[in-house]
């Protein structure tokens, strides 16, 4: 899959910013459109049918995720949210309320087309390939066998839900909320030691190195994310 | 007393002065006062006695009386003036009968004259009618030729100080008649004393002295006039008069004369007592005269209390030491024999006092009113009894002697017995020793023996000699005793005074001063003591400190406000259970100490007020020594926090600066591109440099920026956190991940336990914590040395150290670390290090969080080189092995 000829709309309140992302991503070859607030957003989405909005949850008029919950409810069009490092909170609830990815402030462009990239891709081809490949870790959701390194992993029931999610979503950051939910059901949504303890338990099978993860790492304060190899 | 203040101007007073009652002084005052109205003056009257005469009655028609007020007294239910609402009421003009009245028990002050002496401070005029037989110093004369003391007196001072006097004259001749007719008030209970008192040849009397007075104040106006228009006049200048005052009944009168005389010379007079050793050792005489100086001071003396063994000398040496021109001494009450023994001290003063005057006033009969006994109470009798033996021995020893040597010689040790004898058994002994001597002396050792016949006449002598020896010996002994006794007494309240003063001087705080000045207060007066400190408006009690109740604290509160003593011992509120003293110092009042003094009468003298005022004095101080540091403190404080002030801005400027001036400097090498021709170009590698800088000083701006805002909400208390469980695991591997390019280049060794409990704590944080601890190790060790981070349980919780083989932190550093800003000195940096990183903040923030997860960090030299840091945190409650359970 290219980079070239994306749609891509850029919604901040700093000009700087939308400056900034107009001059590199138009130069990338995509086309860029600009909001500068919530409302003008959702008629640009509207409008002019972007692949994908790249979204910053400070702005004048409405917030962020208020515009989030707007769209969602009539377009599944990916979002990155744009946010700046102290809000974990509103991060999280961004992501709860359908984000795709976040990414912070300040970042680099290689940083955001890789997001962009990620992405698209699972918004291309979620569940047409069941074997799920990073690295050296295999996971082939329709044997339900795990590898790394060309070793099979024996995984609890659980462990395997877990990295399945994951799988599900791969280089996106998941919520401990959204884990849960989909893991272990709604009424278990808010016991994170669950997912704490599992996590943990599923580095210790899948990662060389327990302490310094590779394919499952921690997003502190939101969640966790499978990286994905480009 | 008086004090000047830049308050409202005192009050006129206007005293109508009468020689009896029944003159028509009320009367006069009253025309006067309406004269006053009429001219539009705002004249209200304070108080007025019309004792129901009709005609005084017509006077005050038309003129504004503040109503009395009623006073509840032990029962008794009284009219009284009402201060407080004539002060309200603020008049121009205020009228007050009878200046020398006696409030009822309970009144503000005890004397009416305080009442209008209160008004005229407050600015108000008063005019106050006086019959002359109540002036102080006149007290004497009057009963001198009435025969009636007269109880109400009011001090001269009053009446010198006064703006102006109205003498209201009547013939006597015309006063008895009106008398007769009835017009004339007298108390029912004083009609016997009114009928003795009420006679022509009196009331001609005091005419006369009513009369002199008035002229003399007349004179002194007069004089005043001239010396202001500098007309040289028959003044003698600069006279000051000097009167002895000591227990005996005739001091009274030797300080009223004083007084008149001082009045008439227009000088200034002073008034001493002199402590003998037989004062000391009389604590009733010392009383009296302590009295009679507190009389002198109230008629305005100046007063000194001197101790001496001879008056005569230390009166002469004072008298000259103050200049003094004119002693008044008083003629002793003594046997005629006595003066041509030990000699008058008039006589001594007379011969010591060169060009000083010295006038003696002759003392008339003792006064009834006589409260002190002269006569001395009766040594023990065994003092006496104790005379008998050393004259025993001397008779022993002369005995066998007495064939061999002439008898003369026998007297030796007879002397020798009356020397001893006069030494430790006082004065009467030694007389009767001598006695016992020369009986002894003449029955056994002089022939004829065993009988008292003297056969020589040269005898007469011996017996002389060994009766003065006796006699002189014992004085100087008890003199010398006694001046021994007087200095440890004094020697006793010195070092009482020391000893607080050394005890305040190490008092740190207000607690200690109470403390240590209520400890003193009870040890030498033997009573509790209260201090008040003023806070704003109020008086709140010091700490440690008991409070007063409401009525007490108004009391203190006019201590506190008038700057003068106030309550219990004092002229102001007397009825008050402590005496309140005002804590004065060179800025101002600093609060009331309180000195619940046991029921006294009438007015301390200076003397009996100086210990009180001495603690007083030297509490103030200490008070105002610890205000003085506390104020220093938080200057000192105030300018710790303006170093650090400056610091941050020093800091954070350059901080910020030096990595925007790396990315301001490479985007201006990359704009400069292209455009000019002279350009040469950079080299795609050059710019890929340059773009790598930028972007690594971003980076770090990023995370300074990150730091100071961390700082800002750590110290605002805005740092919000949510305790949960974490692995330290996962708190490890989030921390190197967001340092992951510097670590290329590193070993990390890490070892973690997998049976340690999770850590309680804010995720992010703790990831801001390790990432600061593992920034500050990798910038402060070479590059390519290895880290190593190890977890352990620490007691209930958990332990991580992080480990590195850098420069180390000096022994006396590793606390400072934590400090903001502190950075390593650079003289001792090694090279590989970029010091320039960093603004001295990443540890403390780190320690800012990490005290509020409950947890501790701290550093500690790594052996063989390099630093170890510890995180210590609470384990999360509940958590064990819990998830084990899960898994399978």
């Amino acid at each position: 899959m290219t980079d070239g000829g994306l749609r891509i709309l850029v919604v901040d309140d700093e000009r700087a910013i939308r400056r900034l992302l107009r001059t590199t991503l138009t130069a990338l070859g995509h086309i860029v459109f600009e909001a500068a607030g919530g409302i003008q957003a959702l008629h640009e989405v509207a409008a002019h049918r972007p692949d994908v909005v790249v979204l910053d949850l400070g702005l004048p008029d409405m917030d962020g995720s208020e515009v989030l919950a707007r769209l969602r409810t009539w377009s599944a069009i990916p979002v990155i949210v744009l946010s700046v490092r102290e809000e974990e909170r509103t991060k999280v609830a961004a992501l709860d309320a359908g984000a795709d990815d976040y990414l912070t402030k300040p970042f680099g462009i290689d940083e955001l087309m890789a997001r962009i990239r990620v992405v698209l891709r699972r918004s291309v081809s979620a569940t047409s390939d069941p074997v799920f490949r990073t690295g050296g870790l295999i996971v082939d959701l329709g044997r339900r066998r795990v590898t790394v390194d060309g070793r099979e992993v024996s995984l609890t029931p659980t462990e395997y839900d877990l990295l399945r999610a994951l799988v599900r979503h791969p280089g996106k950051v998941l919520t401990h909320r959204h884990l849960l939910t989909e893991v272990w059901g709604v009424p278990y949504q808010t016991e994170t030691q669950l997912l704490r303890v599992n996590i943990s338990n599923l580095r210790h099978k899948i990662e060389p190195n327990p302490a310094r993860p590779t394919y499952l790492t921690t997003e502190p304060g939101v969640g966790y994310r499978l990286h994905v190899e480009e | 007393m008086r004090q000047t203040d830049d308050r409202a101007p005192r009050g006129r007073l206007k005293i109508f002065l009468g020689y009896a009652a029944g003159v028509g002084k009320t009367y006069a005052m009253l025309e006067a006062a309406r004269e006053r109205q009429a001219e539009g003056v705002d004249v209200v009257v304070g108080l007025v006695e019309t004792h129901g005469r009709s005609e005084t009655e017509r006077l005050l028609e038309g003129l504004e009386i503040v109503p009395r007020r009623t006073v509840e007294y032990r029962g008794a239910s009284l009219n009284d003036l009402d201060l407080d609402e004539v002060l309200r009421r603020t008049p121009r003009l205020a009228l007050m009968d009878e200046l020398a009245h006696t409030n009822a028990a309970g009144a503000l002050h005890p004397k009416r004259y305080q009442d209008v002496d209160e008004l005229l401070d407050a600015g108000i005029d008063v005019y106050t009618t006086l019959n002359i037989q109540h002036l102080e110093s006149l007290l004497d004369v009057v009963a001198q030729f009435t025969g009636v003391r007269v109880g109400e007196t009011i001090p001269d001072s009053v009446v010198d100080e006064s703006d102006e006097i109205e003498l209201v004259d009547l013939p006597p001749e015309e006063l008895l008649r009106r008398l007769a007719e009835g017009k004339v008030y007298v108390p029912e209970e004083a009609a016997d004393a009114a009928e003795s008192f009420f006679r022509l040849g009196n009331l001609t009397a005091l005419r006369e002295i009513a009369m002199r007075r008035v002229a003399q104040r007349l004179d002194a106006e007069m004089l005043a006039y001239m010396r202001t228009r500098a007309i040289s006049g028959p003044w003698a200048a600069g006279e000051r008069l000097l009167v002895a005052v000591s227990a005996s009944p005739l001091s009274e009168r030797l300080v009223r004369a004083a007084k008149r005389m001082s009045d008439e010379l227009k000088a200034e007079w002073l008034a001493l007592y002199i402590e003998t050793p037989n004062d000391a050792t009389e604590p009733e005489l010392r009383e009296q005269a302590l009295a009679n100086l507190a009389l002198a001071e109230r008629l305005g003396a100046r007063v000194h209390t001197l101790p001496g063994s001879s008056v005569a000398e230390t009166l002469v040496d004072y008298a000259r030491r103050r200049n003094v021109t004119k002693i008044i001494a008083g003629k002793p009450l003594r046997p005629r024999w006595r003066e041509l023994v030990r000699g008058s001290v008039v006589d001594r003063v007379i011969k010591l006092s060169g060009p000083i005057d010295v006038y003696v006033i002759s003392s008339g009969p003792p006064t009834s009113a006589s409260r002190v006994q002269l006569t001395r109470p009766a040594r023990p009798w065994q003092a006496h009894l104790y005379s008998l033996p050393p004259v025993v021995i001397a008779t022993l020893i002369g005995w066998p002697l007495a064939h061999h040597i002439e008898p003369t010689n026998l007297v030796m040790p007879y002397l020798a017995a009356v020397v001893v004898v006069a030494v430790y058994l006082g004065r009467g002994p030694a007389i009767l020793s001598a006695l016992l001597s020369v009986l002894a002396f003449d029955f056994f050792m002089v022939p004829p023996r065993f009988t008292l016949a003297v056969s020589d006449t040269q005898y007469l002598l011996t017996f002389a000699g060994l009766f003065i020896v006796g006699l002189v010996v014992s004085s100087l002994a008890a003199r010398v005793r006694e001046q021994a006794r007087a200095a440890r007494r004094r020697e006793l309240q010195t070092t009482e005074l020391y000893e607080l003063s050394r005890e305040l001087a190490g008092a740190a705080g207000p607690e200690t001063i109470t403390a240590v000045v209520r400890s003193h207060v009870r040890q030498v007066i033997g009573a509790e003591a209260v201090i008040l400190l003023r806070d704003a408006d109020r008086l709140n009690p010091a700490p440690g400190s008991e409070g007063v109740d409401e009525d007490e604290l108004a009391v203190a509160t006019w201590a506190l406000d008038h700057r003068r003593p106030a309550g219990r011992g004092t002229e102001t509120l007397p009825g008050a259970s402590h005496l309140y003293l005002p804590l004065l110092t060179s800025r101002g009042t600093m609060g009331v100490l309180g000195v619940g003094l046991p029921e006294v009468d009438g007015a301390l003298s200076a003397t009996e007020r100086r210990a009180p005022e001495a603690f007083a004095t030297l509490a103030a101080l200490a008070f105002e020594r610890v205000d003085l540091a506390h104020t220093a403190n938080q200057l000192e404080l105030l300018r710790a926090t303006e170093a650090l002030q400056s610091a941050l801005l020093n800091s954070v400027s350059h901080e910020l600066r030096t990595p925007l001036a790396s990315i301001a400097g490479v985007l201006s090498s990359l704009r400069g591109k292209g455009g000019r021709r002279d350009d040469p170009g950079l080299t795609p590698k050059a710019r890929a440099e340059l773009v790598e800088t930028a972007w690594q000083e971003a980076t770090e701006l990023n995370r300074i920026v990150g730091n100071l805002l961390d700082m800002t909400r750590l110290e605002s208390g805005a740092l919000r956190m949510t305790a949960e469980p974490i692995d330290l695991e996962d708190l490890v591997g989030a921390a190197l991940a967001q340092l992951d390019e510097r670590l290329e280049e590193r070993e990390v060794k890490i070892v973690l336990p997998s049976d340690l409990p999770p850590a309680a704590a804010d995720s992010v944080l703790m990831v801001h914590v390790l990432v600061n601890v593992l920034d500050n190790a990798l910038t402060y060790s070479p590059e390519g040395s290895p880290l190593e981070i190890t977890g352990s349980r620490d007691g209930s919780g958990v332990r991580l150290t992080i480990a590195d083989r850098g420069m180390g932190i000096p022994e006396e550093d590793l606390e400072a670390v934590f400090d903001k800003f502190y950075r390593t000195s650079r003289d001792h940096v090694p090279e590989w290090i970029d010091a320039s990183r960093g603004i001295g903040l990443g540890l403390s923030i780190s320690r800012g969080i990490i005290s509020a997860h409950k947890g501790r960090i701290w550093a500690e030299r790594r052996p063989g080189g390099g630093t170890v840091m510890s995180v210590a945190l609470p384990a999360s409650p509940g958590e064990g092995e819990s998830g084990a359970a899960e898994v399978s």
